[in-house]
């Protein structure tokens, strides 16, 4: 097949990219690119699933990758046992009957009898009810927590368990929001499930960067606990020390390589079972239907299948996955900073990738996550260089020539607008296009 | 009597003044949103960036306008900016239009083709603004800083309770008034507006009846670059320009636009107004107003503040989600010009 030599054609010049970042700046920052490419690829893989497969247009990755991030602190961080005794349970309390409140309105409107109007109203106040309830509940609770130690804790901490468990509890926080937002949103115009994954990336930000009793808020909460050893431990390990001596290596570079490389291994691993889980969907019976779907609701749905209830089954989907990076990506960083996800970074970037990898094809997305995401980081350094390079012509001291240089690094943005606009006029279908049959 | 009318004054300063002027700038902007949607048929997700970008072309002339020492004193120098500053948009929109929506638009692609070609001009729109003028938050407001200060409204009413109001909320709201009326004129009494109507209302009809596309979408650009570039120079005046916070108004824009109607002007008007004075009533803390309208000297204990202030932005969004449950056309049934 020509096809597959192409593909691997471009994944080998997208290695080469790599190596050659590991030669001419170095092999710690080429090791720190290529992990991000694979957070990046497997949360493109996640919008693949729901824009590829479903044609669903999600504009809150953001939203979801944050939820992740939650995961890994409230699974692994250790608890805080005095801000537990302080409020923990009446927070809990406080949280349940919120969610309590949520479900007897739901269930109000579904089965108390009387015209749509009345249920409403009902279904409102019983809503109202609880979240003042909840409020009264949790209110001390918070302020008790948050009153231990703020400088150093102030939040309940985590459940101390290994961090990796948090990507599958990401993936679940994440899936959870996706399945109350798609409720409401699918089933109506297409661009209204736009808007409100738009507004509920939004209101996640928000909610995490206050509620610091959950996750210390912009506080934010360091010193996560990592799955792969720590450099200076590694610096004391025999081995490690021959091995420098070796290759000549500084001790200190080859820690961190070695650290950077045992979560490359880590994340690889996650991205091939997400990919050929990806890619046994695709081809199942399960799969066709959704691109039948996509293609032609109408006709999907004379033929008897449940649009919006497939629509939701595979928005969570994509989402639980989006989640699973997010969680993954928080692990890598070791430091949960809610005042970081920004939409452009976090939901916009990624459709780029998505779009320039190729809609509808897992292989696509996992490239166009590691390409646009090498440029994206190497795009400063090669605007700064090409901009300095337009303007040595001018004076040193030159107030346009300095100008420019300061604010070179924000070109990458309108560089990022001038792919997506490109790939979509002259290669709609991406790098490597979707498979017909 | 005094304490009614100290509560009022109360209610004045911090819900109804600011409400009126924040209510201003999202109808303007859902004002554009919607009318891309009725005329072209989907979410401009650019459009805190179109409104980014007017600004700052304003702030750019304001600047070299200062520089020149031309000033509109007691206004904003501003105010003789904004006129290029709508030029700039408007030009900026009809390249786009030209350069990436146009072709689409002849292959008939489906809405959310153009939803996503919107986030690739978000993108470079961001990324321009941010190599012009850099992204540090710049105040460009001159003139007279209040038209009643505090004190003046105390002296003069002998009321406890000041009530401000600042010349950049008294420019909005006229402004914002003028353009809706201008709009609205052009829409109902014009021989343009009225085919714009028409194309919206029913493109195929409006093609058989001699209607040119062409120049209906060029004026709908139009229109939006300008109601763009007037309500970003508007916000950035009022609350200081930063390039990042225009993305964000993008959530109450839209949230404006749909409880309104998408689609539909009016709508989007009231849409502004319902979504700002929402936020305002949620957040605001009443603890004073109940303690004046109260008899005797009984002070609430808390704040009585039914949501954090920092919680303004999700106000937007429940309200977004309550339409979407209850009445997804929205209050004025959207889709029509």
């Amino acid at each position: 097949m020509s096809l597959n030599l192409r593909n691997i054609l471009l994944f080998a010049v997208m290695g080469a990219l790599l190596i050659a970042v590991g030669v001419i700046q170095s092999a710690n920052v080429a090791l720190a690119i290529l992990n991000l490419c694979l957070i990046s690829a497997i949360m493109t893989l996640g919008v693949n699933i729901q824009w590829g497969y479903a044609g669903l247009f999600n504009a809150g990755v953001m939203g979801f990758a944050a939820l992740g991030g939650l995961a890994a602190v409230v699974v692994s961080f250790p608890p805080v046992p005095d801000a537990w005794s302080a409020g923990g349970p009446r927070a809990i309390l406080g949280v349940a009957s919120g969610a309590f409140a949520i479900g007897l309105a739901i269930l109000t409107w579904r089965k108390v009898p009387g015209s749509r109007q009345t249920r409403g109203w009902a279904a409102a106040a019983v809503a109202i009810a609880g979240i003042i309830l909840m409020r009264f509940i949790i209110d001390p609770a918070v302020e008790a927590i948050e009153a231990v130690e703020p400088a150093k804790t102030g939040f309940l901490g985590g459940l101390g368990l290994p961090i990796v468990f948090s990507w599958i509890t990401g993936g679940a926080f994440a899936a959870l929001a996706a399945w109350g937002i798609g409720k409401i949103s699918l089933g109506l115009r297409s661009d209204y499930l736009a808007i409100a994954t738009l507004g509920i990336s939004e209101i996640i930000i928000y909610f995490l960067k206050n509620e610091e009793w959950m996750a210390r808020g912009v506080k934010n909460v360091n010193g996560l606990p990592r799955p792969v050893p720590y450099e200076i431990d590694l610096q004391q390990t025999v081995w490690v020390q021959e091995l420098a001596a070796t290759f000549g290596f500084s001790l200190v570079e080859l820690s961190s390589i070695i650290v950077k490389l045992s979560y490359a291994g880590l994340f690889i691993v996650v991205l091939v079972i997400v990919f050929w889980l990806s890619e046994k969907a695709l081809k199942s019976p399960w799969g066709r239907m959704m691109r039948a779907i996509r293609d032609n609701e109408v006709a999907a749905s004379a033929m008897g299948k449940d649009v919006t209830w497939r629509h939701l089954q595979v928005f969570v989907l994509g989402s639980a996955v989006i989640g699973l990076a997010g969680a993954m990506l928080t692990t890598l960083d070791g430091i949960f900073t809610p005042a970081s996800y920004q939409p452009l970074r976090f939901t916009f970037l990624i459709w780029v990738m998505v779009i320039v990898g190729g809609s509808g094809n897992n292989l696509g997305s996992i490239l166009g996550g590691f390409v646009i995401w090498f440029f994206w980081i190497e795009a400063e350094p090669i605007g700064l260089a090409l901009i300095e390079f337009l303007t040595s012509g001018m004076a040193v001291d030159s107030a346009l020539r300095s100008h420019l240089i300061e604010n070179a690094a924000h070109t990458r943005l309108a560089t990022m607008g001038v792919v997506l606009l490109l790939v979509l006029r002259f290669s709609p279908r991406g790098l490597i296009p979707e498979r017909s049959k | 009597m005094t304490d009614i009318l100290n509560a009022l004054a109360l209610l004045g300063n911090f819900v109804i003044v600011p409400g009126l002027t924040y209510g201003s700038q999202l109808a303007l902007g859902a004002l554009g949103v919607t009318m891309i949607y009725a005329v072209l048929r989907f979410s401009n997700f650019a459009h805190g960036e179109t409104m980014s970008f007017g600004a700052m072309i304003t702030i750019l002339v304001t600047w070299w306008l200062q520089g020149k020492g031309v000033s509109l004193a007691p206004l904003p120098t501003a105010l003789l900016a904004l006129p290029i500053g709508i030029i700039g948009t408007v030009l900026m929109c009809l390249l786009f239009d030209r350069f990436v929506y146009r072709y689409y638009r002849r292959q008939r692609a489906a809405p959310v083709t153009y939803l996503i070609l919107s986030v690739g001009i978000l993108f470079i729109l961001s990324g321009l603004v941010r190599f012009v003028i850099g992204p540090q938050d710049r105040i460009f407001a001159d003139g007279e800083r209040f038209i009643m200060k505090a004190r003046a409204f105390k002296e003069m009413t002998g009321l406890d309770q000041g009530l401000a109001i600042k010349t950049t909320q008294g420019v909005t709201v006229v402004t914002a008034v003028i353009v809706v009326a201008l709009i609205f004129w052009f829409l109902n009494r014009t021989r343009t507006g009225k085919s714009m109507r028409a194309y919206s209302d029913n493109e195929d009809l409006a093609l058989l009846s001699g209607i040119s596309p062409a120049k209906v979408v060029s004026i709908t650009w139009i229109i939006t670059g300008a109601l763009a570039a007037v309500a970003g120079t508007l916000y950035g005046l009022d609350k200081g320009y930063k390039p990042f916070t225009y993305l964000g108004l993008v959530l109450p824009i839209f949230a404006a636009a749909i409880v309104g109607g998408v689609g539909n002007p009016l709508g989007a008007i009231s849409g502004g107004f319902v979504i700002s004075f929402s936020e305002l009533l949620l957040t605001f803390a009443y603890k004073r107003v109940i303690a004046y309208l109260t008899p005797g000297d009984w002070v609430p204990e808390g704040l009585v503040q039914l949501l954090a202030t920092d919680y303004k932005l999700a106000v937007s969004f429940v309200i977004l989600v309550i339409v979407l449950l209850v009445k997804p056309t929205g209050l004025f049934s959207g889709k029509t010009l």
